[in-house]
């Protein structure tokens, strides 16, 4: 039997707080995603989302449990495993081609080759005619979209996106999920999307992840039967809306809408 | 307003001149503007010593500054960056660099004399000392004003410490470090004069060219000495702005 591409295993996640005591972010959460799947991960604010991911990226270690990737371990952050930051985390020094290349410059890759390659990733994400512009002239959306193709550039088997489209308005984000759904699809990348908007989750994910804070806990898998591309202000898409709302509202006061 | 920025250097070298001219000023404390403009002539023309011309004195004032800086540079950036990269390393060194940082460079120049001898090398190390904390310590500044989402941002696409420190961290730290080669360069060539007047024994020097217009009792030489060495310093300050403005044109 072939592998899952990600797995998470009983991984548990403690922090001391300044008062010395013992402060539990994450207990216990297992999850194994498909290879090709997108899962929305949803919870509000302080439910250690940001804090799985960034232990999936191996940015933080674990307390108890551990990561997999293809059945091996993930210990420390590489280009395996990418991770989309909602703050966009572009060089500020670097122009938008010179970001989109970074990951191959790493790796060594020739001047020519790799302008190659940031230049096909920059059309892709529809900015072509901005590979010269430093970040500070791009908005954000634009921002998103390099941060995307920075990642995508490396090829990763899993991509972390952390709220990515957080910080955007309505429009922008509607467009930035299309278009990402679009990137998925030709791509067939493992996608973890991290966000605390009911509505997003729903439109991208085939699997939601609902998860309550104090200890962080993965609470309620919910499959999204509905076809690509899906319409917001359909009666099915309202159902999911509503369990999730439900759901929320019995578990926590739900403070985001 | 813009006006008045271009009128004023002349309203006051105006106003000198009639003080001057009415004796308020005696010449023999302070020269008068042409005084001055006559003894820059005879510089550049005949020299002080007779031969030993103008250009010649500030070639070599350059220079010394030159070594001094570009050694301060070489030095103070790569440690800043490591320093400012590694918490250990910079808790280990930051006292010791207290305690050496408020020694003024010339309070070193009877042990620089002592160690490298009367002459280019004695005053390249008075100058490099003086340029090389303020580069030092906005490197060390500038490495810690990096966001550290950066370095992770860095991390997750396969970087490595050695791709962290040249392509995040150093570049991070650009428009701190041009702050600190400014003021190095500013320092380092305050500091030329003091240098020169005891750590040369050659004829040249901008520094050394006022201790001779000083001996033989000449105060517009003096004078003229002073203001070509304050030209020379605003001229240095202009090149570094305009690098960088290019340099950092991503700001």
């Amino acid at each position: 039997m072939k592998e899952p591409e990600l797995e998470i295993v009983h991984l548990s996640k403690m922090f001391t707080s300044a008062d010395g005591s013992s402060i539990t972010a994450l207990k216990d959460i297992n999850l194994r995603v498909e290879n090709g799947k997108f899962v929305s991960m949803i919870g509000p604010s302080g439910c250690g989302k940001t804090t799985l991911l960034r232990i999936i990226a191996g940015l933080e270690d674990s307390s108890e449990g551990k990561v997999l990737l293809d059945g091996e371990e993930i210990n420390e952050p590489g280009h395996h495993v990418g991770l989309v930051f909602q703050e966009y985390a572009l060089f500020p020094w670097r122009t938008v081609l010179e970001n989109v290349e970074f990951g191959l410059e790493i790796k060594g890759i020739s001047k020519k080759e790799r302008r190659e390659r940031a230049l096909q990733y920059i059309i892709t994400i529809g900015l072509e005619g901005f590979e010269d512009k430093y970040p500070k002239e791009l908005s954000s959306g634009m921002k998103q979209r390099v941060g995307i193709a920075r990642t995508l550039i490396n090829k990763p088997k899993v991509l972390l996106m952390d709220e990515p489209f957080g910080s955007l308005d309505d429009q922008t984000r509607n467009n930035l999920q299309t278009h990402l759904l679009r990137i998925w699809a030709e791509a067939k990348k493992t996608i973890l999307f991290v966000t605390h908007n009911i509505d997003e989750a729903i439109f991208l994910g085939q699997t939601i992840i609902c998860l309550s804070p104090r200890p962080g806990t993965a609470r309620k898998i919910l499959k999204v039967d509905l076809n690509y591309p899906r319409d917001r202000t359909d009666l099915e898409f309202n159902r999911y809306r509503k369990e999730l709302q439900d759901f929320f509202r019995t578990e926590m006061e739900w403070s985001v809408g | 307003m813009k006006k008045l920025k271009i009128i004023l250097p002349f309203l006051i070298l105006l106003v000198w001149q009639v003080l001057s001219f009415k004796k308020v000023l005696p010449s023999y404390k302070i020269p008068s503007p042409l005084e001055i403009i006559d003894a820059l002539k005879t510089l550049i023309i005949v020299g002080l010593p007779s031969g030993y011309r103008l250009h010649g004195h500030a070639l070599e004032s350059l220079l010394r500054v030159g070594y001094g800086f570009v050694m301060a540079t070489g030095l103070g950036v790569p440690l800043g960056i490591f320093m400012g990269w590694s918490k250990n390393f910079r808790q280990l060194i930051t006292p010791l660099i207290e305690v050496v940082r408020p020694i003024p460079p010339l309070a070193w120049i009877p042990i620089a004399i002592i160690w490298l001898g009367i002459g280019i090398k004695s005053a390249s190390f008075i100058i490099f000392l003086g340029a090389f904390f303020p580069i030092l310590l906005n490197t060390v500044a500038g490495v810690l004003s990096v966001d550290p989402i950066l370095i992770e941002a860095s991390k997750t696409l396969g970087a490595k410490d050695k791709h962290i420190l040249l392509k995040v961290l150093f570049p991070g730290a650009m428009p701190n470090i041009f702050t600190g080669l400014r003021i190095g360069m500013g320092i380092g060539w305050m500091t030329l004069v003091a240098a020169e007047f005891t750590g040369v024994k050659s004829g040249y020097g901008l520094g050394y060219l006022i201790m001779i217009a000083r001996d033989v009792q000449r105060p517009d030489e003096i004078v003229a000495g002073m203001i070509v060495i304050g030209l020379i310093g605003y001229f240095l300050d202009g090149i570094f702005r305009l690098y960088e403005a290019r340099v950092l044109k991503w700001r």
